[in-house]
């Protein structure tokens, strides 16, 4: 067999982030690297504060780092702006904890939206969105308001927005954090079957141990803004070296058996 | 006697046709035409205050200062004393700076920074994480603009054209007290130089009754538009 060397869809390297200035300045990242490869779901795990939301918003740079790269399929994006960042953009989705829909438009409008921002055509729109409706479970509730669905539901909207633009990456921020243990089941499958069936990757920042566990297939663990910690879930939750990864997996068993 | 030979109702009726329907129609033409130019001018305003602000879409720190200034110091400024101070430029617009054309002038320029304000504190409201959904998907700060901060303040904006509205109508009555016309003009020269009571009723209930208007109306289409809550 011949090994063929794949490249990371997405590397980062050496990433460092920092905010405020003087006394109050707070050193996010530190200097983070990470290599995700396409098609897999790579789980970044750590305390709060330990910097991961501000690590998932510098893939798609809506937070810049002042030094490192980030690398989407070996091209360094650090320093696009305008039309070319947006289109990098375009090609990473993302769902959020808060879900972050526009009150004001119903469920197919939400998944509309990212289409109606690429410019597609009206009739193109309306069927990707009945498409993508059906895919998620919530052809009946097209003409809903977020208002008027529940956490799983709008999760589902979040999640049928951000495949609308067939994305190559999928950021997933704390994205079943304000759900139900049972939704977030379901989202999660949600997930993985998307992952398979589309070969889509993920990225996905928690602090949920199990989540980790029942969804990803590599993970990093954060910790004051290093990874301590990287490898595939399997060997990790087995062997941790780090002693976050510990305390991390201790804390995960205590809320398990409580 | 018949209704319409009784004297009192003459006089009723020959005040209402000959003052006070005329004077409301020039304050509905005042009101309405200096709403309009306000909002137009004023909504575009209010946006760049909100855009240009150092943690928002379009961080301009120089742009931000200029525009947020020029709201604040038209908003300090007395309405009947930037009235009389605009004068000449109501004259180089208007071509004269008496009547009721000429009264939307100021009102207009006194609107502006009212409906900045308003607007500035409708954008603010909406949901930071949804401007970062948006700017997530690729969108530009213009479609950021148009599809994601007016839409979803829209409720809050028609709110604060009503505001905006009614407090017109009192303006107005203040233009007309300087030759503006309409029904401010009306209560000061009948009903306070003549000391025809009467007609300061009139004028009176006739404003009660258009601000109510405004409100009831501008209240209904808010909650109509708003969708953030289950009704």
């Amino acid at each position: 067999m011949i090994d063929v060397p794949v490249q990371p869809i997405l590397s980062l390297r050496d990433v460092h982030k920092t905010y405020g200035k003087g006394p109050n300045q707070v050193q996010a990242l530190k200097g983070v690297s990470l290599d995700v490869m396409p098609g897999e779901i790579f789980g970044i795990i750590g305390l709060s504060g330990a910097g991961k939301s501000t690590l998932i918003r510098c893939i798609n740079l809506l937070e810049r780092p002042e030094q490192g790269t980030v690398l989407i399929d070996g091209i360094d994006v650090t320093g696009f702006s305008g039309r070319r960042l947006r289109s990098v953009r375009r090609s990473i989705g993302m769902i959020f904890q808060h879900f972050n829909l526009l009150a004001n438009r119903t469920a197919a409008g939400n998944i509309s939206f990212p289409m109606e921002i690429v410019g597609k055509p009206k009739k193109e729109r309306a069927r990707r969105v009945a498409e993508l409706l059906e895919f998620v479970g919530l052809s009946h509730k097209a003409d809903r308001y977020p208002a008027e669905l529940s956490g799983g539901e709008k999760q589902r909207v979040g999640i049928a927005r951000a495949l609308a633009t067939e994305p190559r990456i999928l950021l997933c921020d704390e994205a079943t954090s304000a759900l139900d243990p049972e939704t977030t089941v379901s989202i999660l499958n949600l997930l993985r079957s998307i992952n398979r069936s589309l070969g889509l990757t993920i990225v996905m920042v928690t602090h949920q141990m199990h989540v980790v566990r029942s969804t990803c297939h590599r993970v990093a663990v954060l910790d004051q803004g290093h990874v301590v910690e990287v490898g595939p879930v399997d060997e990790v939750f087995a062997n941790p070296q780090a002693t976050m990864t510990r305390r991390l997996l201790k804390e995960a068993t205590a809320i398990a058996t409580a | 006697m018949p209704l319409l030979e009784n004297e009192a109702f003459i006089v009723f009726w020959n005040q209402m046709t000959m003052r006070i329907w005329p004077a409301t129609l020039e304050t509905l033409y005042m009101v309405f035409a200096s709403s309009l130019f306000g909002n137009l001018l004023g909504v575009p305003l209010g946006v760049l205050v909100v855009v240009t602000r150092r943690d928002h879409i379009m961080p301009n720190a120089v742009i931000n200062s200029i525009a947020s200034t020029v709201v604040n110091i038209g908003r300090s400024i007395p309405f009947i004393i930037l009235m009389v101070a605009i004068i000449p430029f109501t004259r180089w617009i208007a071509g004269t700076s008496i009547g009721t054309t000429a009264a939307i002038v100021p009102l207009t320029v006194g609107a502006i920074p009212y409906v900045a304000r308003l607007v500035e504190s409708a954008l603010l409201e909406v949901d930071r994480g949804v401007i970062e959904a948006a700017l997530s998907m690729g969108a530009t700060p213009w479609q950021v603009i148009y599809k994601v901060l007016l839409p979803e303040s829209l409720p809050a904006l028609v709110l604060a054209v009503t505001i905006t509205t009614v407090s017109l109508v009192s303006y107005s009555a203040m233009a007309g007290t300087v030759g503006g016309g309409g029904l401010g003009n009306l209560a000061i020269v009948y009903g306070y130089q003549r000391f025809q009571g009467d007609i300061m009723l009139y004028t009176v209930v006739i404003l009660v009754i258009l601000v109510q208007l405004f409100q009831s109306v501008g209240s209904w289409i808010a909650r109509r538009l708003d969708h953030r809550h289950t009704s």
